[in-house]
């Protein structure tokens, strides 16, 4: 098969891979957000061993590779219970996956959330409580904006490095943009022994992380109003 | 009567005793300057008028009314914080403005939140917004900021953002205002332009209790002076007093290290 014929063939593939991609990209933003979020707030609290327990959590989550948290994830339930809770096809793949990447992305954020609230003057806390503020507002009218300017730049890294991250999941079979790319080395749909399509992915992840910087850009462009 | 009685305020933090009997009280209208060198508690004391900090023991009275007795539960303490907190008001060395506001939001923004718990609040927002928003232009005029109403604190002096501080603080028309060493924070060349409009409001007979460095200032503008030594009221009169004719030799010491200087 010529290269021209082979490249509508291959573009389908990596579709079809990079859709699952951008799946499991959406549903790790999804929940690892909220749950740093709830993750953070309990880092804040005044409740010690539930701070233990966080701090604990997220040592063990970002002190070990994503690719050994995806394994044991995948593998855990089967082999240790005898029940494969995540059942066999590919939607049992890509449950195991999304969660392994809620975990790991929710303590990255955890730790980020937790460093820009309180990163933010107390001196803020303090001008709002003499004017009569309430907690709640507090927060919400003085300091969440200040929050967001402030962890806008590390929450991008933290993005765009999650674009390139859900590859791993590749580990466990999972059918997105890699795994598509590389079926052509062993053979699919007729083509066998390129390694082309593979490299070629990396255009989809260039593609992907240009846009997400410059929303970013934009959105810091739009926060630098105030200091 | 006395508009603030403060009676016995004592406060540690851990072994250490930051705040040891004070006691005081003044009339309304009046100014008091608290000096004293660094460490001496003025900043501690300030902070407790205005609860951001639960004396261990005293009483505050404002106006009659105890808002304050350390002898009750901490719960007694925490309870209508908000509203105990609106008798004063606090000036602080820097600033403290709200970055992402300008200065008539940073001004108006308090007033507008506490208007939400008006009961007729729904059906009067706009008619409020209004006239805070008036409001927050006079203060501001008063300041001689009225160029300066929509700049971001960022765009504004050090001096200029300490006036938007202080019309900040008397949008909520508190008894008392407190002002924690108001100009520490600026260039020399810009502290006459903030102690002027203090002064501006001394002469319309403000209620103000003011920590200050500038001695010439306190003794001019201040009605009373409390000199702080070591946690303890060491002296304290009529500033002319104070500053001409100290009786005690602390205050000398001290006051003898400022003319140096
Ligand atoms: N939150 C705190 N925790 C422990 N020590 C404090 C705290 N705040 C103030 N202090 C101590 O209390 C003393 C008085 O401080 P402060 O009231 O700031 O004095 P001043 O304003 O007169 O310089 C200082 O020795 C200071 O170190
Ligand atoms: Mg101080």
């Amino acid at each position: 098969m010529s290269f021209s014929e082979q490249f509508p063939i291959v573009l389908g593939s990596l579709n079809t891979g990079f859709l699952q991609t951008l799946r499991l990209f959406f549903i790790t933003l999804l929940g690892a957000i909220p749950l740093g979020m709830v993750l953070a707030v309990g880092e804040m609290s005044s409740f010690k061993p539930l701070r233990a327990v966080i701090r604990t959590l997220v040592w063990i989550i970002r002190g070990s590779p994503l690719m050994i948290q995806l394994l044991i994830i995948f593998y855990f339930p089967g082999l240790v219970f005898q029940t494969p809770l995540w059942g066999g096809g590919e939607s049992g793949r890509f449950a195991a996956a999304a969660v392994a990447f809620v975990i790991n992305y929710a303590c990255y954020f955890c730790e980020i959330f937790r460093g820009g609230i309180q990163g933010i003057p107390v001196g803020q806390d303090e001008a709002g409580m003499v004017l009569g503020m309430k907690p709640a507002q507090i927060f919400f009218r003085i300091k969440l904006l200040q929050v967001v300017k402030a962890i806008l730049p590390p929450i991008s890294n933290e993005i765009i490095t999650l674009i390139k991250d859900t590859s791993l999941a590749r580990i466990i079979a999972l059918q997105e943009i890699i795994w598509a790319g590389q079926s052509f080395m062993k053979g699919s749909q007729g083509i066998s022994g390129a390694i082309w399509p593979l490299f070629f992915t990396g255009v989809y992840y260039l593609v992907a992380t240009g846009i997400l910087t410059i929303v970013f850009a934009k959105l810091e462009k739009k926060l630098s109003f105030f200091r | 009567m006395a508009i603030l009685e403060v009676e016995n305020i004592r406060k540690s933090f851990g072994s250490v005793l930051v705040l040891d009997d004070i006691s005081f009280s003044m009339e309304k209208g009046t100014v008091l300057s608290i000096i004293g060198s660094s460490g001496s508690g003025k900043t501690t004391l300030l902070r407790c008028l205005n609860f951001l900090e639960r004396p261990d023991t005293g009483i505050i009275r404002v106006n009659g009314e105890t808002l304050l007795d350390a002898s009750f539960p901490a719960r007694d303490f925490q309870r209508n914080i908000r509203l105990k907190r609106l008798h004063f008001g606090l000036v602080f060395q820097s600033f403290n403005l709200f970055p992402q506001y300008t200065a008539l939001e940073n001004v108006t923004l308090a007033e507008k939140l506490l208007a939400q718990e008006k009961p007729d609040w729904k059906e009067k927002k706009s008619e409020y917004h209004r006239a805070i928003e008036e409001h927050g232009r006079e203060l501001l005029a008063e300041m001689g900021l009225q160029d300066r109403m929509g700049n971001y604190p960022h765009q504004l002096s050090g001096g200029q953002c300490q006036r938007v501080a202080i019309a900040r603080a008397l949008a909520l028309n508190p008894d008392i205002l407190c002002f924690d060493e108001p100009t520490s924070a600026l260039d020399p060349e810009l502290t006459g332009e903030v102690l002027r409009v203090i002064r501006g409001l001394a002469e319309r007979h403000t209620t103000m209790i003011i920590v200050t460095h500038e001695m010439a200032f306190a003794r001019d503008v201040a009605d009373e002076v409390i000199f702080m030594d070591g946690g303890k009221i060491c002296e304290q009169g009529d500033p002319k007093e104070v500053f001409g004719n100290p009786k005690q030799e602390r205050t000398k010491q001290f006051l003898s290290r400022f003319s140096e200087t």
